[in-house]
């Protein structure tokens, strides 16, 4: 699980961006706020992964899969 | 369809180019319907941290932008105290984005509305702001990184918009002790243009909120289209630019040129030089002057210290002749630069990543 709490931008999606690099079917994201969410998202779509968001405490996990 | 989409973020972008053109025409200086660092500046001088009489105004836009963030982010239930992320590192960051900022006479905000008033100078200055952003790309590429911020309690929070309410207390009040230019009969100079209180509040109020909503930035505008190809905040800083622009041509206000624009010099290497601080500086910062006052109406202290950076920086400006005019830049202003960008290098390269790639 990729732990991007708590950083700046743009370093959650740099660091989605470079776990990619090894062109996976899966990850997982951690973040704690919703322009971190938005921003995740929004790279990963166009990236062709789907991704689905759970809310657990205060954060957001995201879960990044490629689309079939 | 959400604020953060392609659509509403142009959108947005339209509208503040039209209240920032809408604002010079109420009375604020020309071409700087918004300048983060002009003023934050100004400000500065009313709070008598600096002694330049031409520059002395409590600026309601400040005021209005992070209150309407703060308003925006309790609304929707993202306001979020955290902080404890490098602060020291991001005042001193703030201190010279405001070097930068001063050297060029404009925030990357008044960078885009000068283009949009037809200042070409300002255009040299988005070549220095590329520029400046691909050195902030490149260390980001390597792992630059200031380490996280944690939670904190809602109180240290909402310490940045209490002190803004207790300024615009202070500019409504107007005690002795809070200076403006325009109590001074023989003095000239942009702390004397401004529009009404109420209409800068204002504007700064439901700018403040569509920034929040939009997560406007104008170096993420650059730097996500390099990092990532995207292109909704370049969008959004072009839609300012483009209505901006339209708004002072149907006023009479375009003028294109090099030569006499309100505000500004035509020393194109300190122009170029300045903005490349700014850009440099704000990528390691996570954000544009305008995005961190955003930020810390959110709740993010590390913005707040970088606000507090800027309006030390501003002060620093004033009080050691640091800061251009018309006239150009000083002697004392390209030394600053300098040392900025050098601490800037510095900063960077004290700050990567120690873990390898996985």
């Amino acid at each position: 699980m990729l732990d991007a709490r708590g950083l700046s931008c743009p370093q959650p999606v740099l660091m989605l961006k470079k776990a990619m690099a090894d062109n996976g079917d899966k990850y997982e994201i951690i973040v704690d706020n919703v322009t971190a969410k938005e921003n995740i998202t929004r790279f990963a779509v166009n990236s062709g992964y789907n991704v689905s968001v759970t809310e657990q405490n205060d954060d957001y996990v995201l879960s990044v899969a490629r689309k079939k | 369809m959400s604020f953060d989409s392609k659509k509403f973020t142009v959108a947005i972008g339209l509208l503040i180019g039209i209240i920032s053109a809408m604002l010079v025409k109420f009375g604020n200086p020309a071409n700087m319907g918004f300048c983060i660092a002009c003023f934050i500046r100004d400000t500065a001088g009313a709070l008598g941290l600096h002694g330049a009489k031409g520059v002395q105004y409590i600026r309601p836009e400040i005021i209005g932008l992070v209150l309407g963030s703060f308003a925006a982010a309790l609304f929707s239930k993202e306001f979020k105290a955290r902080g404890g992320s490098a602060p020291m590192t991001r005042f001193i960051l703030g201190f010279f984005v405001m070097v930068g900022a001063l050297m060029f006479l404009g925030c990357p905000f008044r960078m885009v509305l000068r283009i949009a008033g037809g200042d070409l100078n300002a255009v040299v200055g988005l070549v220095g702001f590329a520029a400046g952003i691909l050195c902030g790309v490149f260390f980001l590429n390597k792992g630059f990184s200031l380490k996280r911020s944690y939670t904190l309690s809602a109180c240290e929070g909402t310490v940045m918009p209490v002190i803004q309410a207790v300024f615009l207390a202070l500019l409504i009040a107007a005690p002795t002790f809070i200076l403006f230019t325009s109590n001074y009969a023989d003095v000239k100079g942009p702390g004397k243009a401004h529009a009404a209180i109420i209409i800068s509040l204002a504007a700064g109020l439901i700018v403040g909120i569509l920034a929040q909503k939009s997560r406007f930035c104008m170096v993420g505008g650059l730097r996500d289209l390099i990092l990532f190809r995207e292109a909704r905040l370049i969008l959004g800083f072009a839609a300012i630019a483009a209505a901006a622009c339209a708004a002072n041509v149907a006023m009479g206000s375009f003028t294109l040129g090099f030569e006499n624009q309100p505000v500004a010099h035509t020393d194109a290497l300190w122009n170029f030089l300045g903005m490349l601080l700014v850009g440099f500086a704000s990528v390691l910062l996570g954000g544009c002057p305008l995005r961190q006052l955003i930020l810390s109406g959110e709740g993010n202290t590390d913005s707040a210290v970088t606000s507090l950076g800027l309006l030390v920086g501003a002060a620093f400006c004033h009080n050691f002749a640091l800061a251009s005019s018309a006239a150009g830049p000083t002697p004392n202003g390209k030394v600053a630069v300098i040392i900025g960008i050098v601490v800037a290098v510095a900063i960077a390269f004290a700050n990567l990543s120690q873990k390898q790639e996985a």
